[in-house]
């Protein structure tokens, strides 16, 4: 078994009264991309910085790449990449300068290397292109690409996708695979619950705590534990008042024009028609809905 | 019946970029509309088109019939808007911010207090009221912004990306309010809905979201790209545009078999989804690509053990028709 490429062990940061990141732990595998999942202010944010040693832990520790990640520090930071979202590229300057800029940074002067780089995320060709001129999603590869100029054994993407569009994002997440697939261990935060499923792994965040972390797959199954129905019906307050009410249903919400439902494994859709029946609702259709890791979440933070 | 929203050939240039491109849009009594789309493709300026914040360099925009560029006043009277930055007093209480937005749109003291008190009590903030806005949580603050949009009894709400790095389980709550808005018959909370409205069905809502995901809970959604609408329609009707034609793999090695799916014939594109694959194929190849695949594939020793069709969701309608 290769050892894991982080390690955190109950890791914990206050800022005062207020606890940022609360007894966390996990383990990330090589080659592995792992989602950090959750709202604004969860702690995502926090628990990176940690881990690329900017912020001291409170308690607790982090071994990444096999190194102490506040100790030693300057360690880890030559062997990761770090990608934020609020990241600066400096907005006059071309698409290669601002490479070589930062390829500066790390000590890399080497043409060749900048040149590989910008084929690995698709840029070769845009070189004297200036930066402001950049839609979002090739900025965001321009930013990716200062993050691996140094060849990084592990990235850490801080909500890379925010603001894209979708076509882009899926081109961003092709790049991602690709690293992957030659090795390098990811661990990227989202808000976005759907673009969760892009990761092998997703841990789930909430007030600081890990909740859960699994294949998005495990995830539904172990705590989405039933089947999800989506119900259309004109009337979908008295609908929602007459499932709230059924046994063996575990959730009803509306849903834009339709009802959303998970029920207990087992009960079928006839108890729901027969529910809905007595109180006089009428179904327009009712068929089998898919479990979403948004599902995952809700029933999580219910604690 | 009347559009509570109908907007005609808009068009918003700031400089060179047409931020806003030959863009209508309908909605009608009791729907929410969501505008989903990209940073940058248009959402915040068509909203602030339509609640007249901005003016059009073309296009016309009426609201509840009433002529945006004629009839100002009346039109802006049926709006209520909710920024993406709605920015509230921290050093106000709850009550003391509302009465501040209320009073601003010119309501007196004896319309603006009864009201405001439904609506606490409507967003759930009632036990907060003498609250410090500062000291709310973020899903608190949001739903005072809600309040602030609603104390005017507005039949259009305007919101810009509300639940944008929200807590999931606040955005649910969030949803949870808009769509009990709408679909109120008007009589059962007359006062939140206007007084003489006795038969009218609840506000309509205009919505605009980043997520993929949050458009499925609208009742119809237009993708917004480059300041265009590229495709409008029910989250059904949008997704029977593919229907049969995404298919699951599940298989080992994913990445090996991402590059040979790509060249299979019906194949149009190939998606991985962490422990996953995604594939679209050509309308009526499903299952020509299903035979086809394994057979082409397992030769070069991939191991492909799940191959399926499933539901399509609104990001590969976004993707297939951009």
């Amino acid at each position: 078994m290769p050892l894991p490429v982080i390690y955190v062990d109950e890791l914990t940061r206050k800022f005062g009264d207020f606890t940022a990141v609360d007894h966390v732990s996990f383990e990330v595998n090589p080659g592995e991309i792992v989602g950090y999942l959750g709202p604004n202010g969860c702690g995502k944010t926090t628990t990176i910085r940690m881990l690329l040693g900017l912020l001291a832990p409170t308690s607790g520790s982090a071994i990444v790449l096999g190194f102490d990640s506040f100790r030693q520090s300057e360690q880890v930071r030559a062997r990761a990449g770090y990608m934020s979202q609020k990241f600066a590229i400096y907005d006059d300057l071309t698409v290669w300068e601002n490479l070589v800029f930062y390829g500066g940074v790390y000590g890399i002067n080497d043409p060749a290397r900048i040149q590989e780089t910008l084929a690995q995320v698709g840029l070769s060709g845009h070189e004297t292109v200036l930066t402001r001129e950049l839609s979002a999603g090739w900025r965001q590869r321009l930013a990716l690409g200062i993050a691996i100029v140094h060849r990084p054994q592990l990235l850490f993407l801080d909500e890379p996708t925010s603001g894209v569009d979708p076509n882009a994002r899926r081109a961003f997440w092709d790049l991602i695979y690709d690293l992957a697939a030659q090795g390098v261990t990811i661990l990227v935060t989202t808000h976005y619950m759907d673009e969760a499923e892009y990761c092998h792994r997703v841990g789930m965040m909430r007030d600081g705590k890990l909740l859960a972390m699994d294949t998005p797959l495990v995830l539904k199954e172990r705590y989405v534990p039933g089947q999800v129905y989506e119900i259309y019906t004109a009337a979908l307050l008295a609908g929602l008042g007459a499932l709230e009410q059924t046994p063996g249903v575990l959730r009803a919400a509306l849903a834009g024009d339709h009802l959303r439902v998970i029920v207990e494994q087992g009960l079928g859709e006839q108890t729901l028609k027969s529910a809905l029946a007595a109180t006089g609702v009428t179904i327009a259709s009712i068929q089998k809905g898919e479990p979403t890791l948004e599902d995952v979440f809700l029933t999580l933070a219910k604690g | 019946m009347m559009a509570h929203v109908e907007a005609r050939g808009l068009r918003k240039n700031f400089g060179h970029l047409a931020a806003v491109n030959a863009l209508s849009l309908t909605i009608a009594p009791g729907e929410i509309y969501g505008l989903v789309g990209a940073d940058g493709a248009g959402k915040t300026t068509t909203l602030r088109l339509i609640c007249g914040a901005l003016k059009p360099d073309a296009g016309e925009v009426s609201v509840c019939g009433f002529d945006l560029r004629r009839q100002t006043e009346q039109a802006r009277e049926q709006i209520g808007y909710l920024s993406q930055r709605f920015s509230m007093y921290e050093d106000l209480t709850v009550l003391e911010n509302i009465r501040f937005f209320a009073e601003v749109r010119g309501l007196r003291p004896d319309e603006w207090y009864p009201r405001s008190l439904e609506i606490l009590e409507f967003v759930g903030l009632a036990d907060f009221r003498d609250r410090f806005a500062g000291q709310l949580s973020g899903g608190m603050k949001q739903k005072l912004g809600l309040a602030s949009a609603l104390v005017t009894r507005p039949r259009v709400l305007l919101l810009d990306e509300p639940t944008t790095g929200v807590d999931p389980v606040t955005r649910q709550d969030f949803w949870q309010l808009i769509i009990h808005l709408v679909s109120t018959p008007t009589s059962d909370s007359p006062s939140i809905f206007g007084e003489n409205g006795g038969s009218r069905r609840g506000v309509s809502v205009l919505i605009s979201t980043p997520y993929m995901d949050e458009a499925a809970r609208c009742h119809r959604v237009g993708f917004m790209k480059k300041g265009q609408l590229i495709v409008e329609g029910t989250p059904g009707e949008l997704r029977a545009r593919l229907e049969g034609r995404i298919l699951e793999l599940r298989g080992s090695p994913l990445t090996e078999i991402r590059h040979h799916a790509a060249e299979v014939p019906g194949v149009e594109d190939v998606q991985a989804f962490g422990d996953r694959l995604h594939l679209r194929v050509e309308s009526g190849q499903a299952e020509a690509v299903m035979r086809r695949l394994p057979a082409q594939l397992q030769p070069m020793g991939v191991s492909i053990d799940a191959l399926r069709p499933v539901p399509a969701t609104l990001e590969d309608v976004f993707i297939a028709f951009s």
